[in-house]
């Protein structure tokens, strides 16, 4: 992945080049570090520990230190649960959040996608009733992969096609049901309050839903990825994390500085703008892309 | 705040660079140690962060400290000083073509906000006795043409669409013959999202540059853009000459530093803001208080002001 090459290539190229571990090195290293959007305060933490062991184990050779970064890092990702919560005897329901443009509506034909290839019935619910065109963005989706989306007219209240669509998806017997919902800024309190009466209609239809609230988030943020975790995480009851855009050149290192603070695991990956570009999130994968083993 | 936790740490900083006379470089040091960070913070590329870091400190070692400040205030009013310089001065016109209509192209990454920002675009342009036309050349995303013809209807604005069975090329082409015959004095073209390391995606674009001469190339970035603005507007820039740039999303509470990186890795004027979803959030582009956003201090500058 371009994570690899271009975070790898340029700690390769730091560890040849700089064999000794001094001053100039550790700040190409926190560059480096930096670059990837892993966040300065994480970042200058890191830095502080790494600088400690290196006093404590005596360690001259800078190629020595990248497995201890590496491992850090890894630690830092813990194992966390990336599984969705599935519902076993009944149906399970997904809503899906995030501010504008991340990706939330792509990452529903993808799921839905992937869910359908696992033989689930998938029922899609249009609760973005506010930006121009989503609910036909939505059903292009349910067209191209093949499953019913269930829509009210745009301007209509979220809630309202929540309950329609949970009505409806238990008609159809549907394994899974994913809702939309209208980008909103996490500052913006009005907005995220408006999620909360769309959850009391779900938890009030169908017990324990929604089963899993995920986040989307764009790869390309910077530190303000941090500040839409928590507050989503807060106020929306966040489950997991959708890191969409990695296809790009950002390396969404904010990830890490998000599972340092706030304990909120990354589930899925998006990986472009086709229904087959969703991969499960693997930790052991993300840091070894960015340090070679 | 985040904010308030950089003030204070300036504050401190200030406190402890009483001493008047000349400004040494152990000032500029711990002053900009500080400013480093909060840059930082805010997002502006490591590169653009050294780059500015290494001007102000030449500026400030030497300077005759002024009257009223301390060491520590006069080097944060050089930092605000070259952060408003570098943002640039407000230039919230498009350019208008001598034989119209002027062309207009928005570009940028997958979701930074062109088709709102068009449908804002030209929403202004209309409450200037404009006549502008909207042109949908977004035949990838799903339902892209609809969103622009449900933002036309809204602002009673018409909008250009051929389908999403033509190349972008065409339907700009014959986007803009419909505008003379019209009588349309601005075109606004509304591409597809796409990543710039993308090349036929990025091919296309030349091409449809190529075929209708935009007399504006608007980059539409995300304001909470974080390290990889650089790579992004360099690339567009060097692809297309871009000739200004649309900052989206700042009602939302990020400090903004992509702003600074865009500027000093393309050096074209951000001319507008978007302030929120709405077809009539866009406002002039306003560096001063991009600069303060950014530094997270407004209020320790209005505490300089009045030093
Ligand atoms: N390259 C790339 N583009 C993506 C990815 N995911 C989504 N996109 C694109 O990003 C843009 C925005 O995606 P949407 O799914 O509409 O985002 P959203 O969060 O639903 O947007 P709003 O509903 O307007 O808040 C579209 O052009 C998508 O095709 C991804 O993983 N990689
Ligand atoms: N809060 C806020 N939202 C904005 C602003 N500008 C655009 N948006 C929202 O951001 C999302 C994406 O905007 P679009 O205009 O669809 O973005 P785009 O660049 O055309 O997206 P693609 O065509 O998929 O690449 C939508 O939900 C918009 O309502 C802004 O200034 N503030
Ligand atoms: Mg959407
Ligand atoms: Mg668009």
């Amino acid at each position: 992945s371009k994570t690899r090459d271009s975070f790898v290539g340029k700690m390769e190229d730091l560890l040849r080049r700089s064999k000794k571990i001094d001053e100039e090195f550790y700040e190409e290293l926190e560059e480096i570090l930096i670059g990837s959007d892993i966040g300065v305060n994480t970042v200058l933490e890191l830095m502080d520990e790494l600088r400690d062991e290196v006093k404590e184990k005596r360690i001259s050779d800078a190629t020595e230190l990248q497995p201890i970064l590496s491992n850090k890092l890894k630690s830092i990702l813990k194992d966390h649960d990336n599984a969705l919560n599935f519902q076993q005897n009944e149906m399970t329901v997904i809503v899906i959040v995030g501010v504008n443009g991340v990706g939330k509506t792509t990452t529903i034909g993808k799921l839905a996608h992937k869910f359908k290839q696992q033989n689930l019935k998938v029922v899609l619910a249009a609760g973005d009733t506010f930006r121009a065109a989503a609910i036909d963005q939505l059903k292009v989706w349910g067209g191209r992969v093949g499953v019913d989306v269930i829509a009210q007219q745009e301007g209509s209240d979220p809630a309202a096609v929540m309950y329609d669509a949970i009505h409806a998806a238990r008609a159809r017997k549907a394994d899974v049901l994913i809702c939309d919902t209208a980008g909103r800024l996490h500052n913006k309190a009005n907005l995220m309050n408006e999620l909360n009466k769309v959850y009391r209609v779900i938890g009030k239809e169908v017990p324990g839903a929604p089963h899993e609230v995920l986040l989307v988030l764009d790869a390309t943020t910077g530190q303000n990825a941090l500040q839409q975790a928590k507050t989503f995480g807060e106020t929306a009851g966040v489950t997991g994390i959708v890191l969409t855009k990695l296809d790009g050149t950002a390396k969404g290192g904010i990830v890490i500085a998000i599972s340092k603070e706030l304990s909120i695991p990354v589930k899925l990956v998006g990986l472009g703008e086709k229904m087959e570009d969703l991969q499960e999130f693997d930790q052991q994968k993300f840091v070894d892309a960015l340090f070679p083993t | 705040m985040v904010f308030q936790g950089l003030a204070d740490r300036l504050q401190q900083t200030f406190n402890k660079l009483k001493k008047k006379g000349k400004i040494t470089e152990a000032d500029v040091k711990e002053a900009l140690r500080e400013v480093r960070l909060a840059l930082l913070e805010a997002d502006v590329n490591f590169k653009i962060v050294k780059q500015f870091i290494d001007k102000v400190k030449d500026r400030a070692v030497g300077q005759e400290i002024l009257g009223s400040l301390t060491p520590g205030q006069q080097v944060i009013k050089l930092v605000n000083e070259e952060l408003t310089e570098l943002m640039g001065g407000t230039q919230s016109k498009l350019t208008i073509s001598s034989s119209p209509p002027t062309v207009v192209m928005m570009v940028g990454l997958q979701g930074a906000g062109k088709t709102t920002s068009s449908g804002k675009l030209a929403n202004y342009l209309k409450k200037q006795n404009r006549r502008p036309l909207l042109v949908a050349c977004d035949i990838y995303r799903p339902a892209a043409i609809k969103q622009i013809q449900v933002l036309g209807q809204q602002l009673d604005i018409p909008v250009f669409s051929m389908g999403d069975k033509n190349s972008p090329v065409n339907i700009a082409n014959a986007a803009i013959e419909h505008a003379k015959r019209h009588g349309n004095d601005y075109v606004i073209i509304d591409t597809a999202g796409r990543l710039h390391i993308d090349e036929a995606l990025m091919d296309e674009l030349i091409a449809v540059k190529g075929q209708v001469s935009p007399d504006e190339i608007l980059l539409v970035v995300d304001a909470m853009t974080g390290q990889d603005a650089v790579n992004v507007a360099e690339s567009f820039h060097k692809q297309l000459t871009l000739s200004g740039v649309v900052l989206t999303k700042l009602d939302g509470d990020t400090r903004g530093g992509a702003a600074l990186s865009v500027k000093a890795v393309t050096g074209c004027p951000i001319k507008f803001a978007g302030m929120g979803e709405k077809l009539d959030a866009l406002e002039p582009f306003h560096p001063d208080r991009m600069a303060s956003r950014i530094l997270g201090m407004g209020d320790v500058l209005s505490l300089i002001e009045k030093a």
